[in-house]
């Protein structure tokens, strides 16, 4: 297993934002979303790079972990900023490099962008840090219910989803199985000419499928002996409830809405 | 080949919340031409150990050196590529390996990657098939279309087609039926008298250790707990239940038999009949005097 992928994986902890009811998270990430590209002043940004940041220092997941785990993203975020600093051409002349004008606009579209991109990146892997993937699904179950009335297959998608995350990591130790198999073998998975690692993958991807297709008509069969049937009349073990904290928290959360409209020009 | 472990330690991911010290303190030499159990309890670092013997796994700490290969942490250069065609690993349910369309594809994979030749890799895929048991005019089927038992043999004749000096097994006949375990470890000792191969098999079956291995290795929590041969290793009844291990039924009853009946019989590897004709004979030998 990769340990630096911490972008959808869970941390187990105590803290608030761990016991949110995870609808309650969801719809504020998906507002947060939304009004990161309504901050357009100082003010702004600062409340928002607040709320953020005060939410990850409440889970008190180790920021260590959170920074080594965006690694795959600073390059992105840092790239932006460049592109930025580079093309745009607002504002007075700061400085040149190499007799390349920077000008003062696009050290500060630089900088909101990217702090815009850190701050969508640093929310939503929060979501996955601090809550279980069943959670997860179950709170888009409830909150795409109404979609039901038009007859959307909303519990058939639920379950989907909860399906497919339960079997990640099993399909990666499969893989890893297999792939020692294979290079007992004597596949070399890791050097050799691009083709030849193409052509490597196929020992690997067969019995992959192949026990993939098995692992998916036993579970079938499995669900069908003990009698499960879809959405319709089916009780929950987990009920979502949503309790007082949740309440102060979309209130509170409102409030930064708010402070964010007011302080923007 | 003689395999050998000097302090060896492994660490699964490092420097990371889910760091795991998988093995520790290993040291240990297997002489070239043995048959060797490694016994323990789940989760006691078996599998781990046997992935250090063909480098799918370089220790974290000490060295392995198989023949003349040597794998240690500092030095990532051995010719890992090499060693693999040297030591063949039998892994738990080998049929999950299989990928190709014909069972003769399957079989040739191994040895056409290390680039054997055509016509050897035809001598090896009959000579192998044979091996374990399964005829030849199955060549050209799918090894998709086999049962479970079958397919368990041709992934075994995979691995045995590359004509390894060290076999090592990981629970080859979990699984199986009764007779197909037999069948599988009797093969599998057999190749090993035949052709001379150092085999290092991993097994829960006490029994299966008894019967074919004439050394024991007994692990718990990634380090050596016991080793000696199987007959020493057994005596020691409580040390083994210790670790959540028994003995082989056959040692338990003739414990037994010496403990309350004063009979003492050595075990020489007699069969059941043999056993319960000498303990007859016993016996009555004891009721006439």
């Amino acid at each position: 297993m990769n340990s630096s992928m911490v972008i959808g994986q869970y941390v187990p902890g105590k803290s608030i934002v761990h016991e949110l009811d995870p609808r309650t998270k969801i719809s504020i990430i998906f507002f947060f979303v939304i009004i990161v590209f309504f901050a357009n002043s100082f003010m702004s940004y600062l409340l928002l790079t607040l709320f953020a940041v005060g939410s990850v220092f409440i889970t008190r997941i180790p920021l260590s972990f959170i920074v080594k785990g965006l690694k795959p993203v600073w390059f992105i975020i840092i790239f932006t900023f460049f592109l930025h600093v580079f093309m745009t051409k607002e504002g007075n002349i700061l400085f040149t490099i190499f007799s390349y004008p920077i000008y003062s606009g696009a050290l500060i579209q630089g900088i909101s962008i990217s702090l815009r991109f850190f701050l969508l990146i640093l929310v939503t892997s929060m979501l996955t840090l601090t809550t279980t993937p069943i959670s997860i699904t179950d709170a888009i179950e409830s909150l795409l219910d109404p979609l039901k009335k038009l007859r959307f297959p909303v519990h058939e998608l639920a379950l989907m989803m909860s399906i497919s995350l339960r079997f990640i990591p099993t399909l990666m130790q499969e893989t890893e199985k297999i792939s020692k198999a294979q290079a007992s073998r004597g596949v070399d998975f890791r050097s050799g000419p691009i083709k030849e690692r193409m052509k490597a993958i196929v020992p690997l991807l067969v019995p992959l499928f192949v026990s993939a297709f098995k692992r998916a008509e036993e579970l079938a069969m499995a669900m069908e002996a003990r009698g499960y049937q879809g959405g319709e009349g089916r009780t929950k073990l987990r009920e979502l409830v949503l309790t007082k904290k949740d309440y102060y928290v979309i209130a509170f959360f409102i409030l930064v809405i708010t402070g964010v409209f007011l302080t923007r020009q | 080949m003689e395999i050998s472990f000097d302090d060896v330690k492994y660490i699964y991911q490092p420097n990371s919340p889910f760091e795991h010290r998988a093995i520790d303190n290993l040291s240990f030499t297997i002489p070239s031409g043995s048959f060797v159990a490694v016994i323990g309890h789940t989760g006691s670092g078996k599998s781990t150990m046997i992935q250090h013997l063909n480098g799918l796994l370089i220790p974290t700490h000490g060295e392995v050196r198989v023949g003349d290969f040597s794998l240690k942490a500092d030095r990532k250069k051995t010719n890992l590529k090499a060693l693999r065609e040297q030591v063949g690993v039998v892994f738990q349910y080998p049929e999950h390996q299989l990928f190709e369309e014909t069972i003769q594809k399957d079989i040739a994979f191994g040895p056409s990657n290390f680039g054997v030749s055509e016509e050897e890799i035809q001598r090896r895929i009959h000579s192998s098939l044979q091996a374990v048991g399964l005829s030849s005019d199955m060549l050209e089927r799918s090894p998709f279309d086999l049962s479970g038992g079958q397919m368990r043999r041709v992934a075994i004749a995979g691995v045995l087609a590359m004509e390894p000096n060290v076999l090592v097994l990981d629970e080859p006949t979990a699984g199986l039926d009764p007779k197909g375990q037999r069948e599988i470890m009797d093969m599998f000792h057999d190749l090993h008298e035949d052709k001379g191969l150092t085999t290092v098999l991993v097994t829960h079956s006490m029994e299966d250790a008894l019967a074919y291995a004439d050394y024991c290795i007994v692990m718990d929590h990634g380090e050596m707990y016991m080793q000696g041969k199987p007959l020493e290793v057994f005596r020691q009844k409580e040390a083994l239940n210790a670790v959540g291990l028994e003995v082989p039924e056959i040692i338990e009853l003739l414990a037994k038999l010496e403990a309350e009946l004063d009979i003492s019989i050595p075990y020489e590897k007699q069969s059941l009949q043999e056993l319960a004709t000498l303990i007859n004979s016993k016996l009555k030998g004891g009721a006439s005097t």
